[in-house]
């Protein structure tokens, strides 16, 4: 029997990225927060300091930093003819566990979604026809404006110091931005990142083939800035360990080191670790949510009631805790009927390795979002007429860091191993790039996730169950995206080319993005969508939903950037409306 | 409709009250915030460290023997340099077998249990210490069944990375072991011991390092970053620094 705890204003489930967002906006309007967060502890010194972060086997490959599948996993499948299975240890997406969730080993590519991307169905449906969009794609705008948004991006990069060059200011495109972006109002806090050789040949290449690269938005730091929380950050070093780990230099931008040592000290805050919540109880209308149920480190049960439940947890742990806890109608893949489970989607990826003779390329200086992109075949930035696909991404060098038991690329027709294997990594780690492709995934009605029939966790309840694939049009636009990287490889010179098309059914087993969407999208339509704008429960008014669970498709940028403005609007709504008039903000 | 549920008076006391619950002192312990700032000096997650590389851990003398000719055909020692086995490969292995990796600990071991496609991916129910146990009696009885050598490790070189290929295109059969799985296993734990940082047992004075040109465990590229197709000039350092100050 679960012991009931003092009531709380606001509890919050997760405490990563949108937590500690979300913790820190109403805390600031005087409610007393309490967040639950089934991961431990984590700061910089202790966790991750840099006398040891540099750690590829233990962080990487030994998951010190992602969920234990042990604990939670997902049961999987491509399509709804196959009998999901567990997956049973990680690759092809690495969710985060403890304080700061994934935001902690997330790369910095810190993104605004094109204003084209809220409102993908009309758009398409304008400019290509109704034909445009097969019956079985079931993308949907997303009741929500970039204009919206706007405000909410410019406080999000100021709170990280995203260093980059605007594009486009308040309708005026500049020289060396991306060109395509939406209008901002205000330039990036901090000057892009410094580049190393590879970035800047591919700047070059593009350059002369008439397209207009731009440094990529980096949550890693271009230089020691101080946020508008007080909050200071420390310079970049291009060590290279940055996405899949965590950064010892206060250089990334995550929870702990834009809002933590702020939040933290709040005598209206509270946070409580290895207390996972495994329900949300409603009252007996169905209609309310009364309170949370957890269970501490030691197996203790408890009832902790609340006035606004706000879900923060990864998107996946979201959209099973609303299928569990009775919080809007399932998804029903036969009748396109019900909403939680819906418009599961992704991203696709690909990849042009280069092979250079005459150029030393240090593959190992980089950092998470150190790169130099062209966004021509983003969105709808081009014509689609005719290529049987809507939808696109972006594609340049980002230079990360190669460590070497994940990056040793050698050319094609190398053996995986002996004596030939072990020449060509020698002579070409050095001397080797990369240009990838990083792409939109849009919604399908076979695509989705629901609550499995077999697999339990550690708890008894049932696991989350993923029916994915890759369609036709995810296809057709990644070879598309690859054949225009490739055009930009060749005229960067290199003695030769490895490309990494992404073919076939989506793979479990290598690593592709922690990029997952969708399964509580938003909307303006309740039998549609499961949350309005603000991300409110169309059905249970006092619980909000963070997270790129909203996303009813997935554009072709990372996500972090919009899950944050999105959080920051929906904040903004909760304490100047909702607080004043708790109940449906739609 | 919903009524407004936020007073004052609990905005002012509910901070105080959860500070001194009483009847959950557990949850109450575990609260952070306000005055009990979860930061803390002087205490940092250091790495679980390989201090004997001597013997074997988990390994019998026969795995250890498969092993070690194994690793030394997938990473072989040549004019380049040391190979897997003289960077302490098989050691790594051993010790990592022997640990939660080799037990399985962060997977999901819950059955039912099938083999599924290959998209849903690993699907047995062998832990990676379970599968190199299984994998190398079978495939020591393989080899001596077809008579050229009593085990793996007495094979000739071009044997060996014949066994080694069937293993790899899975025309090998395993008995209960899928033999493409434990070979890309093996591979990769071969990878993972020539080019981790020393501190695991394996890449044994930075061999698999200095073959590449990587500087290892370096923290601050910033000066070096503009420098557009420079060598770089720095031996590489491991967690423990350089093999210099660390050889015993």
């Amino acid at each position: 029997m679960a012991r009931k705890l003092p009531p709380v204003d606001a509890v919050l489930v997760g405490f990563g990225w949108t937590g500690a967002i979300m913790a820190q906006e109403l805390t600031e309007a005087g409610l007393n927060v309490l967040a639950l967060e089934r991961g431990a502890w984590a700061d910089t010194s202790r966790e991750f300091a840099t006398t040891f972060a540099q750690d590829e086997l233990r962080y990487y490959w030994r998951h010190d930093l992602f969920q234990a599948a042990a604990h939670d996993t997902q049961t999987i499948r491509n399509d709804a003819s196959q009998v999901a299975l567990p997956m049973r240890k990680l690759g092809s997406y690495l969710p985060g566990t403890n304080v700061g969730g994934a935001g902690v080993h997330w790369n910095g590519q810190t993104w605004r979604f094109l204003p084209t991307d809220f409102v993908a169905r009309s758009h398409n449906v304008q400019r290509y026809g109704a034909a445009a969009i097969p019956d079985t794609m079931t993308i949907q705008d997303w009741g929500i404006t970039y204009d919206e948004l706007e405000p909410h991006y410019d406080l999000f990069e100021r709170v990280c110091g995203i260093s980059g060059k605007a594009g486009n200011l308040r309708g005026d495109i500049q020289a060396g931005g991306n060109p395509f972006e939406g209008p901002r109002q205000n330039e990036y806090p901090n000057p892009p990142m410094a580049m190393t050789l590879p970035p800047t040949l591919f700047a070059e290449a593009a350059k002369g083939l008439g397209f207009h690269p731009f440094p990529q938005p980096s949550a890693n730091m271009s230089r020691a800035y101080v946020n508008p929380y007080g909050v200071r950050l420390e310079a970049c070093t291009y060590c290279g360990f940055c996405e899949k780990f965590a950064c010892g230099n206060y250089s990334k931008a995550s929870a702990q080191t834009t809002i933590l040592p702020v939040l933290m000290k709040k005598s209206n805050f509270r946070l409580r670790t290895e207390c996972e919540v495994t329900k949300v109880n409603l009252d007996s209308s169905g209609k309310r949510a009364v309170s949370v149920t957890y269970v501490d480190a030691s197996g203790e049960e408890y009832e902790q009631p609340a006035e606004l439940v706000v879900l923060c947890s990864y998107i996946l742990n979201n959209v099973r805790l609303m299928l569990l806890s009775g919080i809007g109608a399932p998804y029903d893949p036969q009748t396109g009927q019900g909403v939680i489970g819906k418009s599961y989607a992704y991203q696709i990826t690909s990849s042009v390795n280069l092979f250079f003779d005459d150029k030393i390329l240090n593959p190992f200086i980089g950092a998470g979002a150190h790169g130099m992109l062209v966004d021509e075949w983003n969105g709808d930035n081009f014509d689609h007429s005719g290529l049987g696909f809507i939808g696109g991404g972006y594609l340049g060098v980002v230079q990360t860091g190669a460590r070497p038991i994940e990056t040793h690329p050698v050319p094609e027709g190398t053996p995986k191993w002996g004596s030939a294997f072990k020449k060509a990594i020698a002579a070409n780690y050095l001397r080797t790039m990369s240009v990838v492709t990083h792409g939109a995934v849009m919604s399908h009605r076979g695509n989705y996730l629901d609550l499995d029939p077999t697999y339990r966790d550690v708890y008894g309840r049932p696991l989350l169950r993923m029916t994915f694939d890759f369609t036709d049009n995810e296809h057709r636009m990644s070879d598309y995206l690859t054949d225009r990287a490739i055009d930009i490889a060749r005229a960067m010179k290199p003695r030769e080319l490895a490309v990494h098309r992404r073919k076939g059914s989506w793979d479990v087993v290598p690593y592709q993005t922690t990029h997952n969407t969708g399964g509580a999208i938003m909307g303006s339509d309740p039998g549609t969508s499961a949350v309005n704008k603000y991300l409110q429960s169309w059905d249970v008014s006092n619980v909000f939903v963070m997270g790129a669970s909203a996303f009813p498709q997935n554009p072709g940028y990372n996500p972090t950037g919009t899950v944050a403005a999105l959080a920051y609007h929906a904040a903004a709504a909760i304490t100047q409306r909702w607080l004043k008039a708790p109940g449906a903000l739609v | 409709m919903d009524e407004p549920r936020l007073s004052r008076r609990r905005l002012l006391t509910a901070g105080a009250v959860i500070g001194a619950v009483p009847v959950a002192t557990a949850a109450a312990a575990a609260a952070l915030g306000g005055r009990d700032e979860p930061f803390r000096e002087g205490q940092a997650n250091a790495p679980t460290t390989v201090e004997n590389t001597q013997g074997w851990t988990w390994f019998s003398e026969a795995e250890a023997a498969f092993v070690s000719a194994a690793v030394g055909r997938l990473i072989p020692a040549d004019d380049l340099g040391p190979g897997a086995v003289e960077a302490g490969v098989p050691v790594f292995i051993d010790r990592q077998l022997a640990g939660p990796y080799g037990r399985g600990e962060r997977w999901y071991m819950q059955g039912p249990w099938g083999p599924g496609v290959a998209t849903q991916g690993w699907q047995t129910r062998l832990t990676p210490a379970g599968m190199y146990r299984a994998a190398i009696k079978s495939i020591d009885a393989v080899v001596a069944h077809e008579g050229k050598a009593a085990t793996f490790a007495r094979l000739a070189a071009a044997d060996q990375d014949a066994f080694l290929k069937a293993l790899e295109s899975g025309d090998a059969k395993l008995d209960g072991v899928d033999a493409k799985a434990f070979f890309a296993q093996l591979l990769q734990n071969t990878l993972e011991g020539f080019w981790s940082d020393p501190i695991y047992g394996g890449n044994r004075d930075m061999a698999g390092w200095k073959l590449i040109g990587f500087p290892g465990a370096r923290y601050d590229h910033s000066e070096f970053v503009a420098k557009h197709g420079e060598k770089y000039p720095l031996p590489p350092v491991g967690i423990r620094g350089r093999v210099e100050w660390t050889r015993s």
